[in-house]
């Protein structure tokens, strides 16, 4: 994106997109969202320039809070190169001029689709997530009708007896994403497809958490230092996905990773799905177990611009 | 490196360079013009106008050339660019009675004050492929009449209406406020004006499933076409500082007013009701549907069972938008690595147990024997 770009954006369009009443009315579900933990505000949800399920929501809060000082960060599965990171970012580059940066500890916001970024956040960060199904309750009941109700009798029957019968059946609790959260022990709430690998994350985090469902028109939020528990029962605990590896590239231990098939006879690799992490630990000087190996290192790549 | 999306940027530069290079095609067949799109495309336009609820032809036949004649890609672009225009206020309704009519047919009434006017239609045409239109596609004029300016042409309604047989339109009381689901979310149990609003901008192939299934008994509405209208009404807007309504210009719409048998229920006497579809430009095929399944969500206020999923307000509803309902399904082409990795190790562990509970089994059953 160059200046001339967002010079010509800025002649049709208004700074971050969205008109300045628009963002006012977001900034309003914002503030009712922090002060109700957990609860999911409804919110009249405009059409943007991307689809509806492709971070709509996101890209809405991330507009109504952004501004000209702010240093964006983009992920997407914890990745900054993603193509639909790239995009959105791409889109507040044009739209607002803003600084666009991968690295966590520099940006002041960071939009993200799947993961929480494995470097602890700070106070002076706010954590945007992309909400596609807001509704915790929604797998059990499709109704929004009914599912207000149960939110607002704090009815979670439904929601445990589930749970009960995954380890009935399984023998353990069978949900590995948006694994379902108890915020401030009041709401049940969607911690958006996130692995539940990152759900302790969210717990007394220091930075501000908004979610953005654009599609179903909700937003709602985690203050900073907010209690965050997955939903256990006491001899079942909550557990978190384990590795049996480290990273291949920067030999990270206790992050998310993500599978690489190398070839067609089993050959795979584990490597951080966080590559802003994982880039920086090799920077450092971590060097993983297949970090010089020539099959994970194809000619056409080089350093990052 | 090694994740495949690396260069992520410079890919999706060059995919879209590619996709304008295939939309242009054969650089020696000429380009469309909009006005081409307009003129010849209108019944494409139409739909891309009530759908994308903005009434622009140049800007939809814009969205449909962009589109490459993806329709519902063309709605989500003239939606995206409706939805950063500012928003003077709401126009006074529109009088379809007072409309210039270029059709107007009843299914109920042989003949009516105001005549049967058939106007343009593919309706008793022979669907044979015109091989003449694929070689030159030069037309005679047709023949022209008189039109008198004048002619009453009265809603069949409203001729029902005065005989008691039709229940009244609903009274809006004058401060009413119409809801609007541009400005406000969707909430449930849900008004009739946000009901057909959300109809109005439904997505036509949806629409016409539903209706079809009310009449193949799945709620059940023994519908006849009361009258089906298409034709330019007047558009006024009611200014503060004049103290009256000023012209805005004009709208071409379709209106559709369906009526239903009505055996009546402890809320209302029997008689017969009305299901409504309008929508800009010629879409008789939407504002039919529209009708059929507005009048199959009225089940509520007329103490109707609602049985069928036609009367299912949250599901009707909640599914009607193409424009969200295609991000959502397409949004399944975005990377999910993360939750497939979460349930890939999931998987694998209980693929393991089951496996390995087998075998026990299968040793057990051994030793036993």
């Amino acid at each position: 994106m160059t200046g001339q770009d967002t010079d010509m954006f800025s002649e049709h369009y208004n700074f971050a997109y969205l008109d300045e009443q628009t963002k006012r009315m977001i900034r309003r579900a914002i503030l009712k969202a922090i002060a109700v933990p957990g609860y999911q505000v409804p919110f009249a949800s405009r059409e943007m320039p991307m689809p509806y399920g492709w971070g709509t929501g996101g890209v809405q809060v991330t507009a109504a809070v952004i501004g000209s000082d702010d240093v964006l960060k983009m992920i997407d599965q914890g990745s900054d190169d993603t193509t639909n990171a790239v995009a959105l970012r791409g889109f507040f580059i044009k739209t607002t001029g803003v600084k666009a940066t991968t690295k966590t500890s520099q940006a002041t916001i960071i939009q993200t689709r799947h993961r929480i970024p494995e470097e602890p956040l700070t106070e002076n960060q706010t954590l945007v997530y992309q909400v596609p199904i807001p509704e915790p309750l929604r797998k059990l009941e499709p109704r929004e009708t009914e599912t207000r109700k149960m939110h607002a009798l704090e009815e979670y029957g439904l929601m445990h007896v589930k749970l009960y019968e995954d380890i009935a059946k399984y023998g353990e609790i069978a949900t590995t994403y948006a694994y379902p959260v108890l915020v401030n022990d009041r709401y049940v709430m969607d911690p958006s497809p996130i692995p539940k690998f990152d759900n302790p994350k969210m717990h007394e985090m220091a930075a501000l958490q908004l979610f953005g469902a654009g599609r179903e028109k909700r937003i709602y939020a985690v203050p900073p230092y907010t209690k965050v528990e997955s939903l256990d029962f006491q001899d079942y605990p909550f557990e978190i996905q384990r590795f049996e590896e480290p990273c291949a590239l920067c030999g990270a231990e206790n992050v998310y990773l993500d599978e690489v098939i190398l070839d067609d006879k089993g050959g795979r690799m584990y490597v951080c799905s966080d590559s802003d992490y994982c880039e920086e630990r090799r920077e450092q000087g971590h060097l993983g177990h297949m970090a010089a190996n020539p099959i994970a290192e194809p000619e056409n790549s080089g350093p990052r611009a | 490196m090694y994740v495949a999306v690396k260069g992520g940027e410079k890919a999706i530069r060059n995919a879209h360079k590619l996709m304008e290079r295939d939309r242009r095609g054969d650089r020696t067949v000429p380009e469309l013009e909009l006005k081409q799109i307009a003129e010849q495309l209108y019944l494409s336009v139409s739909r891309v106008m009530s759908e994308g609820s903005l009434y622009d032809l140049e800007l939809a036949a814009l969205a449909i050339k962009q589109a490459r004649g993806d329709l519902i890609e063309a709605i989500f672009l003239l939606r995206a660019y409706r939805t950063t225009l500012p928003r003077f206020g709401y126009s006074e309704p529109i009088d379809t009675a007072a409309m210039l009519v270029r059709r107007r047919i009843s299914a109920t009434y042989k003949d009516l004050p105001g005549g049967q006017l058939l106007g343009p239609t593919y309706d008793y045409t022979h669907r044979l492929l015109d091989f003449k239109l694929a070689a030159d596609g030069e037309l005679p004029e047709p023949e022209k009449g008189a039109y008198d300016p004048d002619a009453d042409i009265p809603r069949v309604t409203d001729l029902l209406n005065a005989e008691g047989m039709m229940e009244p339109d609903p009274e809006t009381p004058q401060d009413a406020e119409i809801g609007d689901l541009t400005r406000e979310p969707l909430a449930f149990p849900a008004d009739r004006d946000v009901r057909l609003q959300n109809l109005a901008r439904g997505d036509e192939g949806f629409l016409l499933a539903l209706g079809y299934s009310t009449q193949r008994g799945f709620g059940g509405s023994h519908p006849f076409a009361g009258e089906i209208r298409h034709g330019e009404v007047e558009v006024e807007f009611f200014v503060e500082e004049l103290g009256f309504a000023v012209p805005l210009g004009t709208m071409t719409v379709t209106e559709c007013q369906m009526i239903n048998q009505f055996k009546g229920s402890t809320v209302a006497p029997p008689q017969f009701t009305r299901g409504y579809g309008l929508a800009p430009g010629q879409s008789e095929r939407k504002v039919m549907s529209m009708a059929l399944v507005d009048r199959a969500l009225r089940c509520r206020e007329l103490g109707e069972e609602a049985t069928a999923p036609a009367q299912d307000e949250e599901f009707v509803l909640s599914h009607s938008d193409n424009v969200q309902a295609t991000g959502f399904v397409e949004h399944l082409k975005l990377p999910h690595y993360v939750d497939f990795q979460a349930e890939l190790e999931l998987v694998r562990r209980m693929n393991k147990d089951w496996h390995s509970k087998e075998a026990n089994t299968a040793q057990a059953e051994e030793a036993a024997q």
